[in-house]
């Protein structure tokens, strides 16, 4: 349970690697690529891009809500693009995302069209959730996004019961599928979460609780509302190893998570990575953060992740001024063909308002819009006739 | 009188209260620092300090059971849940324990605390963030529920709620906060359990509560102009429910339309007909309507999430539907 015992555990999984036991997909190893020098760019230099793509979908969703093509709540990751970049790389395409209402950078990373997500912004019925769930509710079979949730602590618990699925069908192995379950600090107080844990770990489930630190609830701080405020430590009463990472840069996220990752892979048992972050803005697109000081708020843009990762690619010669703004142009690019696609989409078929209440057909008239009476002559005969 | 929003009554009344009475505290999640979700609370972390405006954690389920065992030793705990839909992470201690706790101690113990939340849908929250789930709460005996529909109600039932020495579930609106009204500037407390008529009217009654009650009152201004002379009985309280004002309406007016904004079965609505045709059967000129959400998950998508809750439109086709229905004629 602590960084030491992290430490050792690590080296094993290295050994394991570097002993030929190959990870399934061709998933970039940072450990290696470090070494050899070339690869470590070509991966930086990714998670740079996917970051600056993020940041511009994010300030682009702000821009739409303000002018109403968004509605209900919109929370955003602006600050958090690192620990989003490096925790979706280290991922399986087949493990299993369950996350919260913030969380366009996590359907996007993981590998969402951005079309789409930016379609159930709009509500369309091309969006990710067929404009049921909006901003944060999205939902991705393909990409294995097992859905946003909205209420908090919600996902933990079936989150817990997808590693059970997966445990039940498969063995432990650098093959098989895990569950990444992200939560926000304020989280980790709902008794959900502590329910969750110890199930996890007495059924043994291949399980990674990350717990996304950004230092605030809503405009609540870690520090009065936990009273473990090291995050990490908090599966200690269950015996769950955690760690703490630093979630401004990529290449950390990526390298500590896919270790944490191959825990829970290889040996069955849940993990907890908590990831330092900021976030630059308030707590929703509505929220003026008034709460935050000055002082906090240059703070937190001191810690902005896009900046500094700009300025390792640029310091270790790895891209030019020149590059940084091909960058950028392309990111805003893909950005505004994802607004186009989400404006040319159609809204949902209001006929299909009853389609999807249930997975089967049922007995009994509930298709039934406001004011509508239970019983008019015409549909009362039908059912009398249906009944014979 | 003065005339004040909803939101800003609620916080003057409670800081009214709480200079009144040291044993009240406030108890909720970014009710402090964050001035509130909805801004009720909005300075009075800065008036009460932190001993008496408690933010909380994350942790309905645990706030609220603290409540309630303060609420047992004398404190008279106000706790503010952000929204109704949270507070189902929190309905065990609501309804197995603050229901339960007075009668099952054989009447030992009291649990005089006030739970305020609000419900409402039509903002475009999504279907775990839209809901007006009251009924489970107005199901229960032991609590009481209160669902004020105008500023100066939130004043006079909040004072009551305060005061009671029961749990009461006061219901706000997300819709309401914003609106107006005149609110009387003295001590003003309303009964718990009395329905108020809201407009006389001899045609037909409309039931009400809540941000419904505000569509009920829009609706019957707009059928006066066609002569239509509508009663609107705003409920107060779902529990207890004041069934005698609602049957006495209703011999008047021999015709009843329910608006709410839950879903129809076995919703606020139901209750409501059942006592009608209890109580005003022989009075009734034609069936008693419901206007209620349709029974869906609240989409996200606006005009899916239009289609499916009620509205004056809706309101005001279903009263003429029963007037036709029974040959009206002005
Ligand atoms: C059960 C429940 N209670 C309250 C809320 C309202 N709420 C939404 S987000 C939030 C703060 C969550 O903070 P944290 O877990 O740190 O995540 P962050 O928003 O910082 O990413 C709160 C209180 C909710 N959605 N669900
Ligand atoms: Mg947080």
């Amino acid at each position: 349970m602590t960084e030491r015992n992290t430490t050792t555990r690590n080296s094993r999984v290295e050994n394991k690697r570097a002993n030929g036991n190959a990870v399934k997909q061709a998933q970039p190893d940072v450990a290696t690529a470090r070494k050899s020098g070339g690869d470590a760019k070509e991966l930086l230099i990714s998670f740079y891009k996917e970051m600056v793509f993020i940041r511009n979908f994010e300030l682009k969703a702000s821009e739409m809500y303000q002018k109403a093509r968004i509605g209900g709540y919109c929370h955003l990751n602006l600050g958090e693009e690192a620990t989003v970049v490096g925790l979706m790389k280290a991922m399986h395409p087949d493990d299993y995302l369950f996350t919260t209402y913030r969380e366009h950078g996590y359907a996007l990373s993981k590998g969402s069209d951005p079309g789409k997500v930016m379609a159930e912004l709009f509500g369309k019925a091309d969006g990710i959730s067929h404009g049921w769930g909006g901003s944060m509710h999205l939902f991705d079979k393909e990409t294995h996004l097992m859905g946003g949730y909205g209420i908090v602590g919600g996902q933990i618990p079936p989150a817990t019961g997808a590693a059970l699925a997966i445990s039940y069908k498969n063995k432990p192995s650098d093959q098989s599928p895990i569950v990444v379950c992200i939560m926000g600090d304020g989280t980790t107080n709902i008794g959900a979460f502590h329910e969750s844990l110890n199930i996890a770990a007495v059924w043994k489930l291949p399980i990674v609780y990350v717990i996304v630190n950004n230092l605030l609830g809503m405009g609540t701080s870690v520090e009065m509302a936990s009273g473990e405020p090291e995050l990490y430590k908090r599966g200690a009463s269950y015996r769950i190893q955690g760690i703490r990472i630093d979630g401004e840069d990529p290449l950390e996220v990526y390298n500590k998570s896919s270790e944490m990752f191959q825990i829970a892979r290889e040996e069955y048992r849940p993990v907890i990575i908590e990831a330092l972050s900021h976030r630059l803005k308030g707590h929703s697109v509505v929220d003026p953060a008034k709460y935050r000081s000055e002082d906090e708020v240059k703070e937190a843009e001191q810690h902005d992740p896009i900046p500094k990762v700009e300025q390792q690619l640029l310091d270790m010669g790895y891209i030019t001024k020149a590059d940084i703004d091909a960058i950028a142009a392309e990111a805003k690019k893909r950005v505004q063909d994802a607004v186009t696609f989400a404006e040319q989409s159609p809204n949902p078929d209001l006929d299909k308002l009853f389609s999807n209440v249930y997975a089967t057909k049922i007995n009994g008239d509930l298709h039934r819009l406001p004011g509508e009476p239970l019983f008019n002559e015409h549909s009362f005969d039908e059912a009398t006739e249906k009944l014979k | 009188m003065t005339i004040k929003t909803y939101r800003q009554t609620l916080h003057d009344t409670l800081a009214e209260e709480m200079r009144r009475d040291q044993d009240i505290l406030l108890i909720g999640e970014e009710i402090g620092h964050f001035e509130g979700s909805y801004k009720i609370t909005s300075g009075l972390l800065a008036e009460f300090g932190p001993e008496r405006v408690k933010d909380t954690p994350i942790a309905e389920e645990g706030f609220v059971g603290a409540a309630i065992g303060a609420a047992m030793l004398g404190l008279r705990p106000i706790v503010e849940i952000m929204t109704i839909n949270f507070s189902l992470v929190a309905m065990d201690q609501i309804i197995n324990h603050a229901a339960k706790i007075h009668a099952m101690f054989g009447g030992q113990a009291t649990v005089p605390m006030v739970i305020r939340t609000p419900g409402g849908g039509g903002q475009q929250l999504g279907a775990s963030h839209s809901q007006n789930i009251e009924v489970f709460y107005a199901h229960i005996p032991g609590l009481k529920v209160v669902c004020p529909a105008t500023p100066a109600d939130a004043k006079g039932l909040l004072k009551a709620a305060i005061k009671d020495n029961d749990p009461v579930l006061f219901l706000e609106n997300l819709g309401l906060y914003g609106t107006k009204g005149e609110v009387p500037e003295e001590d003003y407390t309303l009964e718990i359990g009395k329905a108020n008529v809201a407009k006389q009217g001899s045609d037909i009654t409309i039931i009400s509560y809540s941000k419904a009650t505000t569509v009920a009152l829009e609706v019957a201004n707009e059928l006066s102009k066609e002569q239509i002379s509508v009663e609107v009985v705003d409920l107060r309280s779902l529990r207890p429910l004041d069934r005698h004002t609602i049957v006495k309406s209703v011999r008047k007016t021999s015709r009843a339309v329910v608006i709410e904004d839950d879903w129809l079965t076995y919703g606020i609505g139901a209750e409501i007909a059942a006592t009608i045709q209890e109580g005003a059967f022989d009075y009734l000129d034609a069936p008693v309507r419901r206007v209620a959400a349709a029974e869906v998950p609240v989409p996200y998508s606006k005009p899916l999430e239009l289609a499916s809750l009620p509205d004056a439109t809706t309101l005001s086709k279903v009263v003429h539907q029963v007037l036709d229905a029974t040959a009206f004629t002005r």
